[in-house]
């Protein structure tokens, strides 16, 4: 596999074989000088085209602590403003040399599309609604530390899924290992078939909250909601949010989770996002080195990353 | 899945085939001994000496060299390991194995560093070996002590002890495990 497009792609061997090399990673970054020289000579592109703060961060650091060079493309600031087209960006950036492209795009299916123009390594950070494999990937690595297998665990998925590309990668890669999923929202948030996804839904957070191993917490993305979805966040924090008294409804061992960044008040409250089982800054630091792993095994090892699915 | 098949990858894969035994279990264990004297005696005791084995050969080696020094001197040198593989200048042909993790148990400035490796050939992977080192500090020296030196490098880098100077064709392969060292080929 030379592209990074969907957590499909990977099956769950293809998921172990990250996360198992991850761990080489969070060694390397616990160093006091937290740098190898694995991809010397190696460039990566960003390719932003929505806003990103520690996807963007975590993927430059990961390229550089692997000693990669990164060419940086801010979409403000580059001939996209002067009318150039998705291909031409991408045709002239491969022509300047790079070996992977990190693209995140408002349209689902880009990174596919990308692949067709250029011979570099397409890592995928998120398209639309659709996927966002490395978010995935360090949620499944995150959770790895904390339980020894996600084989029968119940997690809970809380809160826009319908616009939320982290759900349909995470649902997908939590199922792949084992866990059971369980989709909390409501109905104006769920999409508007649930037609082969393999979880249960629900609308009663306080139903699900007592035999859940963790609760996945997803931000309310207000960007996206262009419809009346929601009389309002206030009505959204009663009926759904995390907060202190909806706490005390889980078990001692279950871990709160979210991808970030939060909104405080809203899906999560102020002091749950501060409490010990709250793990969403691990999360961030486990993305640097899952994605050291990805950009290690598509552009160095040499190996070929053998999807379990295919 | 991925572990055993990545071993067998060429050009580096293949099943070893022993031909013939270099040194019994009691060889090496003479041989052991007579490195951790010679440790000694170059440092002047064991004063700042840090073992740190290579993944994955040197691993147990520079344990079973801990071992013996704590027997004739009654103190036991920190051991480490390190993992060369993010390193090397053939990056891409030998994987990294998850399992072969880095561990260094102490800062390494101003300490003398024996690296300890199971067999020298091209030396790359001291070389490798090498750069790694300087990220975890500034040693005030670094040796280097192989089982088996078996020739044919490709850079000038010479061990500090020898287990076994080993004349070899460059197709042949050494085996280094628990129980000796054996000559033979692999065999794809």
């Amino acid at each position: 596999m030379r592209h990074l497009l969907s957590i499909e792609d990977l099956g769950a061997a293809g998921i172990n074989e990250i996360l198992d090399l991850s761990d080489t990673f969070v060694e390397v970054s616990g160093r006091s000088i937290p740098k190898v020289p694995a991809l010397r000579g190696k460039t990566v592109a960003w390719l932003f085209y929505e806003d990103s703060t520690r996807t963007r961060l975590s993927f430059e650091t990961a390229a550089k602590r692997l000693s990669a060079d990164t060419m940086n493309f801010g979409v403000s600031s580059s001939s996209v403003n002067k009318g150039e087209g998705l291909r031409d960006t991408v045709e002239t950036i491969t022509a300047m040399g790079v070996d992977a492209i990190v693209v995140r795009h408002a349209s689902p299916g880009v990174p596919w599309q990308i692949t067709r123009w250029t011979d570099a390594c397409v890592i995928n950070a998120g398209d639309g609604w659709h996927q966002h494999p490395t978010q995935a990937l360090l949620d499944c690595y995150t959770l790895r530390q904390h339980f020894d297998s996600l084989e029968g665990r119940h997690i809970a998925i809380v809160g826009d899924i319908k616009h939320s590309r982290v759900a349909r990668s995470d649902l997908l890669a939590f199922t792949m290992l084992g866990a059971e999923v369980t989709l909390v929202a409501p109905q104006t948030l769920l999409p508007p078939s649930l037609e082969g996804w393999p979880a249960k839904t629900s609308h009663d957070i306080d139903a699900v909250l007592p035999s859940a191993d963790v609760v996945y917490l997803l931000r309310m993305q207000r960007e996206r909601m262009h419809e009346a979805l929601l009389p309002s966040l206030r009505e959204y924090r009663a009926g759904y949010g995390l907060t202190l008294d909806r706490c005390a409804l889980l078990a001692d061992h279950a871990l709160v989770m979210h991808p970030g960044p939060m909104n405080r008040g809203v899906e999560i409250d102020p002091e749950v996002a501060d409490l010990d089982r709250s793990v969403v800054v691990e999360q961030v630091a486990n993305g640097v080195a899952v994605r050291m792993a990805v950009l290690y095994l598509l552009l160095g090892s040499g190996v070929e990353l053998t999807g379990g699915a295919r | 899945m991925a572990e055993r098949e990545r071993r067998m990858t060429p050009p580096f894969g293949g099943v070893f085939q022993a031909r013939s035994e270099v040194l019994s279990a009691d060889d090496m264990e003479r041989a052991l001994r007579r490195i951790s004297h010679e440790i000694i005696e170059r440092n002047h005791g064991l004063d700042g000496v840090v073992l740190i084995g290579l993944q994955t050969g040197g691993v147990w080696l520079a344990e079973r060299l801990g071992q013996q020094l704590q027997d004739i001197e009654g103190i036991t040198p920190p051991v480490g390991t390190l993992d060369v593989a993010l390193y090397r200048d053939d990056i891409g042909l030998r994987p990294v194995l998850p399992e072969a993790a880095t561990a260094i148990p102490v800062d390494l400035a101003g300490r003398i560093v024996v690296l300890v490796d199971d067999v020298l050939f091209t030396g790359r992977t001291i070389r490798a070996a090498l750069d790694a080192i300087t990220d975890f500090g500034r040693p005030r020296a670094v040796q280097l002590a192989v089982m088996v030196d078996r020739g044919h490098r490709e850079l000038p880098i010479r061990p500090d002890f020898v287990g076994k100077n080993l004349p070899t064709r460059r197709d042949e392969a050494v085996d280094v495990h628990e129980h000796g060292v054996d000559l033979g080929e692999m065999v794809k």
